[in-house]
């Protein structure tokens, strides 16, 4: 028995009970939803979100492919998790991770369509403009004290607009569909190399980008928990002025901070759309996969692994509403409920307070439970 | 001419508002990054009053109904910012940003549901017509269309400025979004006050949403929320220094660029110059950073904005 509160003490444990929590109560608050929308077909319809691609168990091949592509999906929402938690850990809100995003789609469907170039230099390219993209944000942060999240609204749009008008030419877009052209049809060299596609029932989607995404998520890992400059990143963040007087260079590190969290977020663009797998289409409002991003972040309780799991949760959940019977429900249900749980993860310093509280735990305890829980909402 | 002119109304009208409520609710200490979140609640209920309204509705209480409505949802939903950050304690950047996605996604699914509910299955877009409802706002002043949104934002502007720098209510606000444990030694309920000014922030962007999407068009398509609008009331808000009467100017100058992209097509030496309707779109945001960067420097944020109040720390 002391064991097992013990166990309930440890942050790390609290950090996911809290996560899973939230997911739990967001799916229950969706099913209620469901049920006032139509009564009679909820519970029909929540089966169908959570049983997702696991309708085709009967059929291994299908459901291997289905699996594939779940985790093609939530590749780029796991790398804007990671490039949002990385600059949070620094203190910044990078709200422009969106703008990086739309400049990595950019980037990368314009090199590959336009000039013809080999994925690899492609996915360069988009990893290194939209490293560049989020400098301009860490610029003006550091210079000119413009605060991150306007900088980063401001650009996002600017980036939106920009994409537009530069793929919006006969060389990358089909113009009557206003839609990107297929990078299989015009270049192949253009595709990333596939990864085990016979594993996921020759799913041609199925490419190194899986294997990236964890490579990188633990890479962040590393640089945040284990190197000087995760360490100085994380001092910055808690107080800029001790750091500063610690002999840190602050306006370094925001211009570094938003550059790789940029330049993760390029990547994430490329590694979605050098697939394939989606075409870019003119849009009026700027790619949400930034804003999910956050949620994922918070969602996997602002650690690089956690957000692996956050995000293949939030994609399977995305997914699972193309399951629902349009009959009686719209797939947006599904988007809903996301934002629901994104809502919830805002209590989860409250939800701590609740899991410790039985305990009666000693005052010093409960004083260091609070600092840790602060860090992480931090 | 013109055009311009009704145009950049509107848009102050707008941007004032919602910029006009992120600075009460700054001013009390939380940051309302769900402007645009509350906007498009405040914008979906006016629109779901003027379209059920009957014909026979006169214009007066078009009026007042689709105001009234989109000021209350408007408040409502911020109490989902209010209590998060307030009594839990919430991030209230976190928080800000799921509103957001809550109120795009809600918007949708409600207004989807509502029309297959009023079609009888038949139609299933996320779009509100409201023709009437767009005319009897408006009345003309010579050649000029105005609406009675551009009124109603202008008597809520003197009222903000009036209220911000001649009344208790407002100082014990600032106080509390500067340094909260003082305010409270001298007997102010910060909680209070917080909660004042994001029900304040929830009106004010209730309304601007509503004034959003009627002003100048008379259906709305609502997967695409407000399309960025409350981000850069925000932007307004920082330009204005958590002033009034400095947003007031900051709002009109964003809606001089706001709207050429919409009219450039009609002034002659804008048309000649052969620019993509597209570059016209980046403009205010364009501007507003390089303004941003240059006026920055000296910018003063309210102290205590964004650390949720805790009686208990130092």
């Amino acid at each position: 028995m002391k064991d097992n509160t013990k166990f309930f003490k440890k942050p790390a444990v609290q950090t996911i009970l809290a996560s899973v929590l939230c997911a739990i109560l967001g799916i229950i608050l969706g099913y209620i939803i469901l049920l006032c929308m139509n009564p009679g077909h909820a519970t029909e319809g929540m089966i169908a979100i959570l049983r997702n691609f696991f309708k085709y168990s009967a059929k291994p091949t299908q459901l291997w492919y289905y699996f594939g592509s779940t985790l093609v999906k939530a590749v780029p929402v796991i790398l804007c998790s990671e490039a949002i938690l990385f600059a949070y850990k620094a203190g910044l809100f990078n709200i422009g991770v969106a703008g990086q995003y739309t400049i990595g789609i950019l980037v990368s469907l314009y090199t590959s369509l336009a000039l013809g170039w080999n994925w690899f230099f492609c996915l360069l390219a988009a990893v290194i403009c939209g490293g560049l993209w989020g400098a301009i944000c860490g610029f003006f942060k550091a210079y000119c004290n413009v605060n991150e999240v306007i900088a980063g609204i401001m650009l996002n749009w600017i980036s939106l607009y920009l994409c537009n008008i530069i793929l919006s030419n006969e060389k990358t877009m089909n113009i009557t569909k206003s839609e990107t052209y297929d990078i299989a049809a015009k270049n192949k060299a253009g595709l990333l190399p596939g990864f085990m596609q016979s594993v996921f029932g020759n799913n041609q989607y199925m490419t190194i980008a899986v294997p990236i995404t964890v490579i990188v998520a633990i890479l962040i890992w590393v640089v945040l928990s284990k190197t000087t400059f995760g360490f100085e990143l994380k001092a910055t963040g808690h107080n800029k002025d001790a750091a500063k007087y610690a002999g840190m260079n602050a306006k370094r590190n925001i211009i570094l901070t938003l550059a790789i969290s940029g330049a993760v977020s390029g990547l994430a663009a490329s590694l979605f759309y050098l697939t394939s797998i989606e075409h870019y289409k003119i849009a009026s409002s700027v790619p949400g996969m930034g804003f999910s991003g956050i949620a994922v972040a918070f969602l996997g309780g602002l650690h690089p692994i956690g957000a692996i799991v956050a995000g293949l949760f939030v994609e399977y959940i995305t997914l699972g509403g193309q399951y629902l019977n349009t009959n009686y429900f719209n797939p947006q249900v599904a988007d809903l409920m996301i934002a629901i749980i994104i809502y919830l993860c805002g209590f989860v310093l409250f939800f701590k307070t609740v899991i410790n509280k039985p305990g009666k735990a000693k005052k010093k305890d409960a004083a260091d439970e609070k600092a840790a829980a602060k860090k992480e909402v931090k | 001419m013109i055009l311009l002119i009704q145009y950049t109304l509107i848009f102050s009208a707008v941007l004032i508002l919602v910029a006009l409520g992120g600075m009460f609710s700054e001013r009390s200490g939380i940051i309302n990054l769900g402007l645009e979140g509350i906007m498009v609640f405040g914008a979906m209920a006016g629109a779901m009053v003027m379209v059920l309204l009957p014909d026979t509705a006169s214009r007066f209480t078009i009026v007042t109904l689709t105001l009234l409505a989109a000021a209350v949802v408007g408040m409502l939903s911020s109490l989902l910012i209010g209590v998060a950050c307030i009594y839990f304690k919430a991030d209230q950047t976190l928080i800000g940003t799921a509103v957001n996605m809550l109120a795009t996604a809600a918007a949708t699914v409600i207004v989807k549901a509502f029309n297959t509910a009023r079609s009888k299955g038949s139609d299933f877009s996320a779009k509100l017509d409201y023709v009437r409802g767009h005319d009897a706002f408006m009345f003309n002043v010579g050649s000029l269309q105005l609406s009675w949104f551009i009124v109603v934002a202008a008597i809520l502007l003197v009222v903000a400025i009036v209220l911000f720098y001649k009344t208790k209510f407002a100082l014990r606000l600032r106080a509390c979004g500067e340094h909260p444990q003082a305010a409270d030694s001298v007997g102010i309920n910060v909680y209070a006050m917080r909660y004042a000014g994001v029900l304040m922030s929830g009106f004010l962007a209730g309304l601007g949403g509503l004034i959003y999407i009627a002003a100048a068009n008379s259906t709305w398509h609502f997967d695409y929320g407000v399309a960025g609008a409350g981000f850069l009331a925000l932007a307004v808000m920082i330009f204005g220094q958590w002033k009034p009467e400095r947003i007031a100017w900051s709002a009109v100058l964003f809606a001089v660029f706001r709207s050429l992209s919409n009219v450039y097509m009609g002034i002659g030496f804008l048309s000649v110059l052969k620019i993509p309707g597209t570059v016209y779109n980046m403009f205010p945001y364009i501007v507003s950073l390089i303004v941003l960067a240059f006026t920055s420097q000296k910018s003063r944020a309210p102290k205590a904005e964004g650390i949720p109040y805790d009686k208990g720390s130092r």
